[in-house]
């Protein structure tokens, strides 16, 4: 038999959670040491889905299935393919350094702390496992919890409280319509198979009549664009990221804003390709307008976390223009820009955390030459800048320029126009870098700051690593979501063609 | 002339019986015990619910009626059964500790919540109006006389005589429309043959509808949903809140309970007249209710509008007039009592000696100071806005299954942008508890065993029939057999 690798790993954090309630609240160490323990372990269990993965299918890999509510049609029913992989690997793996960069900035409550931050990444992890959709809700849901707590415990004192609620309900607004989707589609199902289920792959070989995937489309789409988020429903993020604390602002840019995109992939998209086609040009011209609106905002920032805050809408906005591209180049890119934006937007969140920790302020004017007093600081961050704005060589180049060659074959207009927001990020990015690091230190308080320590240092090496690794040889991990996306573009081309019924005859009067 | 006693079996109010027998025997010992100790009530009183849950989990399967057809004997009224001896139990443990605090510990005050819970389950059983009529007298009585407990507080008498009249005033509502069918129907109370009586016609229409709408009204006053829930901010917040906590699990089961007999066994052939008016109130009441909570700063006030607003989740679940919206009232009922009752007994443990710390702000810091309590209380909130992996979400979850798989989609959708809404203010809980510092040293809390155990059930309760709803859900699809047309 084999091990159930995808359920150790989404109960392996709630049981360490459950553990740390048992520790004394009083020793930080000790819940810091157990909970980087807990964090290595997890990405330890992951390591056989990476070496064990075949790269060579689409099929559904490691699956479990076990009934929970049989009377309903649903399942505990997880697996993972190419698409989820990479994203189940970025989250084990930022954990224990999200851990051990909360070693000296989170200092009271750290039990539930700790215990937040685990039940975060078991929710996260059961997003990106689950095939059925009662399942994947319920996960969806269960993850708002612990962010909110985050945020709202653990974030900035002036506007946490503020920023916690508007996450929770904005992310809220767009799953409840997202739960009355997901039933409505479930009682067509039923009615047109006679299986009443909330199998997720027997949804995707169902045939959705136009009309209705058309609102179908527009429920899912609508959780699914604001937690990426889309143009114009981004509104939360600045606030959310710069409230939030340091390793709050990581988890959300790095994995939780990627459950918008995988959302799109695994479910909007092959479930109503018709749809999908239709909604083409609304969602890449929203994208692009993500893309643009973005970097421009970004450029005017004068706070350091809310300019990577807004630099997260453009660069998702790729993303989103890959995916909709529907073609082997621009999907690919769209999922090797997520994990590239995970890393690169994960460790300039740690940059910022770390000046931020040090100078309590994270202003740009506060700031200026601090290369002089920290150098190893800043080639850090000059590494992860360049890496964010698409330097050859680094990850950023990769997806960029995939997303953009996908985006040309398809429509040139939108990837034209997309292009300038390469610009744009390198104008609002090298602009900051030479506003905070270059020139002469102005500020006193500047001239005695402390370079990075070991702790930190080691916090980057693993990023800094896979930011090289994805530029010089992105095929390692192209490779493994090669089958499953050749299976999601076949899919997409093949619905191009074919017809559904405009609308279900006797769908009755939605009273 | 020849008198012939129809024959019947005692058994099958087994439940009704033992409840009397032993609310009659707490006033007895009490009358019999030297004065002051007063130690017997609690007991007699959970030791009666258990014999009556015993009694109900023996007669579970039956089927049928008996007492002349006055007594429907089925799992849906058993179903209903257990879902009040467990509130009536839970009622029980959160109120000694905060009664003796108010030297109010007496036996009548445990004699009531039996006869209340006799009341509330010849409500669900009642296979005639006038037996859901007696039912709802019995339960009301006892209620109003339980939200007056406190004769020297103003606000409890208050609560006491709002409730006392309004009530009364719906109970003529409800009989009026009850007399009214009985013309319409030719003579016949019976639910069983209200159906085919009222079908087909068409002359007598006009008055059953004007006795339907009455009956309406009588329901909606006891399930507090608008326009009938004036009384309701109120009386929850002057009752004691062990009362009020009662109020709001036991009495809105009760109603629901009947209030799902009757319309789906006796106005089958009116569903559309009936669904498009409760339509409007299910949206009016789950809009208004929690849209002014978000205003209130007294918990119990908060609770009671987060009550209504519930209220109109549950007439969702009659709307949709099927199966599933059978099942989901039931287990939504019962996630209710579980969720609703921890909470207030998170609202009692706060609030300290007699009641004194009630507003929203006094549970600022909480979360540092007791965190377990406060990560019960958040549970609970949680759960009354409907997220996972909790009761109450599975419970939103089956009942706008239900609308929807009744067609209902601009319901369902209004439905759970009211849950969105609803998030707003129990996360404001949550906010005071975890976000803020405390805002003044407010004493210790007094854990008191009883009230201790009742959280620790109901958070227990909350999560395991969140997790795994499968039992209930069997249990209660099981039941609702008995409604064939749905």
């Amino acid at each position: 038999m084999q091990l159930p690798i995808l359920s150790i790993l989404v109960f392996f954090p709630v049981l360490g959670a459950v553990l740390l309630a048992f520790l004394d609240r009083k020793n930080h160490k000790l819940l810091k040491q157990v909970t980087l323990g807990i964090s290595l372990l997890e990405f330890l269990f992951s390591l056989p889905l990476w070496f064990r993965f075949d790269s060579q299918t689409a099929a559904m890999q490691f699956v479990e299935r076990c009934n929970w509510l049989p009377q309903y049609g649903i399942s505990y029913y997880v697996g993972i393919d190419g698409f989820s992989l990479l994203l189940i690997m970025l989250s084990t793996f930022l954990t224990p350094l999200c851990v051990l960069a909360t070693w000296t900035d989170i200092q009271h409550r750290v039990k539930e702390f700790m215990i937040c931050l685990l039940t975060l990444i078991a929710g996260m992890l059961g997003v990106f496992v689950s095939l059925d959709l009662f399942l994947f809700y319920v996960f969806w849901e269960v993850m708002l919890i612990p962010m909110y707590l985050l945020i709202g415990i653990w974030g900035n004192p002036a506007r946490r409280i503020y920023a916690a609620i508007k996450f929770f309900l904005f992310t809220m607004f767009g799953s409840v319509l997202m739960l009355v989707a997901i039933l409505v589609l479930y009682f067509y199902h039923g009615k047109v198979t006679g299986v009443y289920t909330f199998d997720l792959l027997k949804m995707y070989s169902l045939s959705v009549p136009f009309n209705m995937q058309f609102w179908m489309f527009l429920a899912f789409g609508l959780a699914f664009a604001i937690k990426v988020p889309m143009f114009p429903f981004h509104t939360w993020l600045p606030d959310a990221h710069t409230e939030a604390p340091t390793v709050g602002s990581v988890i959300l840019a790095a994995v939780l804003l990627k459950m918008g995109t995988y959302g799109f992939l695994r479910f909007n998209m092959p479930m109503f390709p018709q749809a999908a086609h239709y909604f083409v040009p609304l969602f890449s011209i929203l994208a692009v307008i993500g893309i643009v609106y973005g970097a421009l905002v970004s450029m005017v920032q004068k706070d350091l976390k809310r300019l990577v805050a807004f630099s997260s809408v453009s660069h998702l906005g790729f993303v989103m223009l890959g995916l909709f591209t529907f073609t082997m180049p621009g999907v690919q890119g769209g999922i090797i820009q997520m994990i590239n934006h995970g890393l690169s937007t994960g460790a300039l969140f740690l940059i910022v955390g770390m000046i931020y920790e040090r100078r309590h302020t994270r202003m740009i004017a506060d700031f200026g030459g601090l290369s002089t007093p920290m150098p190893i600081y800043a080639a850090i961050f000059m590494i992860v800048t360049l890496s964010s704005i698409g330097l050859p060589g680094l990850n950023g180049f990769v997806g960029e320029f995939l997303i953009l060659l996908g985006a040309f074959k398809t429509n040139p207009i939108y990837a034209t126009v997309a292009a300038t927001g390469v610009i744009f990020a390198a104008c609002y990015m090298l602009w900051m870098f030479q506003r905070v690091m270059f020139g002469e230190v102005t500020n006193e308080k500047n001239k005695e700051l402390q370079d990075l320590s070991c702790r930190e240092i080691a916090i980057f090496v693993p990023l800094l690593l896979f930011i090289v690794w994805i530029g010089v040889y992105p095929n390692t991990f192209l490779s493994k979501t090669k089958a499953t996306t050749e299976n999601f573009v076949a899919l997409m081309e093949k619905a191009k063609t074919t017809q559904v019924s405009l609308s279900h005859g006797d769908k009755g009067v939605a009273r | 002339m020849t008198l012939t006693i129809p024959s019947f079996n005692l058994a099958s109010i087994g439940p009704w019986i033992t409840l009397s027998v032993f609310a009659i025997a707490i006033l007895l010992a009490d009358a019999l015990s030297p004065k002051g100790n007063r130690a017997a009530a609690p007991i007699l009183a959970l030791v009666g619910l258990a014999v009556a849950g015993f009694q109900t989990y023996s007669l579970w399967g039956r089927t049928g009626m008996d007492f002349a057809r006055m007594v429907y004997v089925d799992n849906f009224s058993f179903f209903f059964y257990l879902i009040f001896i467990l509130g009536t139990a839970l009622t029980v443990l959160i109120s000694l500790q905060y009664l003796k605090d108010y030297g109010k510990n007496l036996a009548e005050y445990y004699a009531l919540l039996l006869f209340a819970t006799v009341g509330m389950m010849l409500m669900a059983a009642g296979a005639h109006l006038i037996m859901i009529f007696l039912g709802l007298e019995i339960m009301s009585i006892a209620v109003y006389v339980l939200a007056g407990l406190f004769r020297e507080d103003a606000r409890s008498n208050e609560a006491a005589l709002k409730y006392l009249i309004l009530g009364a005033f719906s109970s003529a509502f409800l009989l009026f429309g009850m007399a009214m069918l009985y013309g319409a129907a030719g003579g016949t109370l019976f639910l069983s043959d209200l159906a085919a009586r009222l079908a087909g016609d068409t002359l007598l229409k006009p008055l059953t509808l004007l006795a339907i709408a009455l009956l309406l009204v009588g329901f909606g006053f006891k399930v507090a949903s608008v326009p009938f829930h004036m009384w309701t901010p109120d009386v929850y917040e002057g009752a004691p809140t062990s009362v009020t906590a009662f109020m709001a699990v036991g009495v809105k089961a009760a109603a629901f309970a009947a209030f799902a007999r009757v319309f789906f066994l006796a106005f089958p052939a009116f569903q559309p007249d009936w669904q498009i008016v409760l339509w409007v109130l299910a949206v009016a009441t789950m809009t208004l209710g929690n849209i002014v909570a978000i205003a209130q700063t007294n918990i119990k006030r908060m609770l009671a509008y987060s009550s209504i607003a519930h209220a109109g989740y549950l007439l969702v679940a009659i709307i949709a007039a099927n199966q599933l919206g059978a099942v989901s009232l039931m287990y939504y009922l019962l996630a209710y009592t579980l969720m609703n009752l921890g909470a207030f007994g998170v609202v009692i443990l706060v609030g300290r000696k007699k009641d004194s710390y009630l507003s929203i702000y006094d549970y600022s810091g909480l979360g540092a100071q007791h965190p377990a309590l406060a990560a019960a209380m958040a549970l609970f909130m949680f759960a009354l806005a409907g997220i996972p992996p909790t009761a109450g979400f599975v419970g939103k979850f089956y009942i706008f299954s239900a609308a929807v798989q009744a067609g209902y989609i601009w319901l369902a959708i209004i439905g759970v942008m009211n849950s969105v809404v609803s998030v707003y203010y129990y996360l404001r809980i949550t906010v005071f508890m975890y976000m803020k510092p405390p805002e003044a040293d407010l004493g210790p809390v007094d854990f008191a065993p009883a009230l201790t155990a009742t959280l620790l059930i109901t958070a227990v309760g909350v999560l395991l029939i969140g997790v795994f709803p499968g039992f209930i859900y069997n249990l209660a699809m099981n039941s609702v057999k008995v409604f064939p047309g749905l």
